[in-house]
């Protein structure tokens, strides 16, 4: 039942070529920076895993985490909302010169869709994008007299979050808005890989506030701490 | 034509609207700039897309706290009361009907209340964010522009031709000119500036504007 794995190399096994893969954070709140670098690692010394989708808000910022990724060519396809940041030059060189593909999904549809992956829901309906280009060959239905559009749900084969603290059994807490995408991503994927700042005994989490319940958590690992991307950005930093 | 409202009164005017307790969430950029003038006696609760209610200005240089951010990804402040939760709370809270008002910034308006504010066109990389999401569900989707562009086009049209955010989803239009609601699809004339006459007014918009029996003066403080 002891979900803590003893190192970030260990985390992401399995994590291979091909397969779609979500990442938590909202821009640099909540990025799991250094699960990321270690894919990046495994990535350089062995060529895998390369062509991924990945699945993010947003599409890297600077030259670390996902935008590392991106700059090292692992990733084939972006979906997401909002592909700019304050220095987007990894996503937006690839993109305009048609070396990685994007669906671009509002936000809160991309929040949904993920909510529906784990929960088992195929297709929902929302008002969000009717009547615009997004919504393009997308079915169209009308409740109550207004129309909604219909989504499908977004599953992935593995999910990188972080969190705040874990108890082994993997239940999760975040720290303030950090949280966003992460509790939707862990319901959503295969494997939900979690970097936690702390790891605690089971039942020193206050079960009251558990935000992510641990059956939908499969590994933990700690990184006592973990970088924020924000402040690496501005300190100009690049994984290289 | 001289009068105009400033960016900062045409935000004060659109404040003057909020009540007192009312759920806001207030579009990046320009929109953020009303919950600087709200009322004194009235406090809003202010909604941001990645998961906070009730936060409040930024904090002091050098004190961010990079996890706690709003949507325009800038560092913020808690205020008591604040709640943390995750995405899909988040827009539940947007299209579900709870919140209040939604405050947002527009390329075009059409007096059909479609909204265009994300895209100006195919170029680049396209990046719609929550834009979609917050125009659906609010109580009252109000838009906050000039009301011509830099080279003196009318905002306010009879359709859209840049890209949608939405259809039919504006109900009212705070300009630097005039507060303009919109209901059957007309652009109905609620107040003006005192220095305007209906007919240089109309002739700065893109679409008809029902002029009723009474238009307020739209006065706003020096700021």
């Amino acid at each position: 039942m002891d979900k803590t794995v003893p190192d970030l190399a260990t985390a992401v096994l399995g994590i291979e070529t091909g397969m779609t893969l979500m990442v938590g954070g909202f821009g640099g709140s909540g990025a799991p920076v250094e699960l990321i670098h270690t894919l990046i690692d495994r990535f350089r010394a062995t060529g895998s895993p390369g062509e991924l989708t990945v699945i993010n808000n947003n599409a890297g910022n600077g030259r670390i985490g996902l935008a590392a990724m991106i700059d090292e060519g692992m990733v084939a396809k972006m979906i997401c909302s909002f592909p700019r940041s304050a220095d987007a030059r990894a996503f937006t060189e690839r993109y305009l010169a048609g070396r990685i593909g994007l669906e671009l999904v509002p936000q809160g549809t991309l929040a949904e869709r993920i909510r529906a992956g784990g929960a088992g829901i195929p297709a929902f309906y929302t008002p969000a994008s009717y009547g615009t280009d997004v919504a393009k060959g997308k079915p169209v239905a009308e409740f109550d007299g207004k129309h909604y559009v219909q989504e499908r749900w977004l599953k992935a084969d593995a999910a990188l979050i972080k969190a705040q603290t874990a108890d082994r059994f993997g239940n999760l807490t975040y720290r303030r808005a950090a949280r966003n995408f992460a509790p939707l991503m862990a319901g959503a994927a295969a494997v939900t890989v979690v970097q936690v700042t702390r790891i605690v005994e089971p039942g020193e989490i206050d079960p009251e506030v558990v935000v992510t319940p641990g059956i939908f958590v499969d590994r933990i690992v700690v990184v006592p701490q973990p970088k924020q991307e924000e402040e690496l950005v501005r300190d100009g930093v690049a994984y290289a | 034509m001289s009068a105009k409202l400033s960016n900062a009164q045409i935000a004060w005017r659109a404040a003057q609207d909020i009540a007192d307790g009312a759920y806001v969430n207030l579009g990046i950029g320009f929109p953020e700039m009303v919950a600087k003038f709200q009322p004194p006696g009235r406090q809003a609760v202010f909604h941001t897309e990645n998961g906070v209610l009730n936060f409040g200005e930024a904090p002091a240089e050098g004190e961010e706290d990079w996890d706690l951010i709003n949507a325009g990804k800038r560092a913020i402040t808690l205020r008591p009361g604040a709640a943390f939760f995750h995405h899909a709370d988040s827009f539940a809270m947007v299209r579900g009907g709870h919140l209040d008002v939604a405050i947002l910034g527009a390329y075009e308006v059409a007096e059909n209340g479609d909204l265009a504010n994300w895209s100006t066109g195919p170029k680049g990389v396209p990046a719609v964010g929550g834009a979609m999401d917050l125009v659906h569900g609010a109580k009252r989707v109000a838009v906050i522009t000039d009301h011509v562009t830099k080279d003196g086009k009318p905002k306010l049209v009879k359709r859209c031709t840049l890209p949608l955010t939405g259809v039919g989803c504006v109900t009212r239009v705070y300009t630097s000119l005039a507060v303009i609601d919109i209901e059957e699809a007309r652009f109905v004339l609620r107040e003006k500036l005192p220095e305007i006459g209906v007919a240089e007014l109309q002739s700065l918009t893109g679409a008809p504007l029902v002029v009723p029996h009474r238009v307020a003066d739209l006065v706003a403080p020096v700021l």
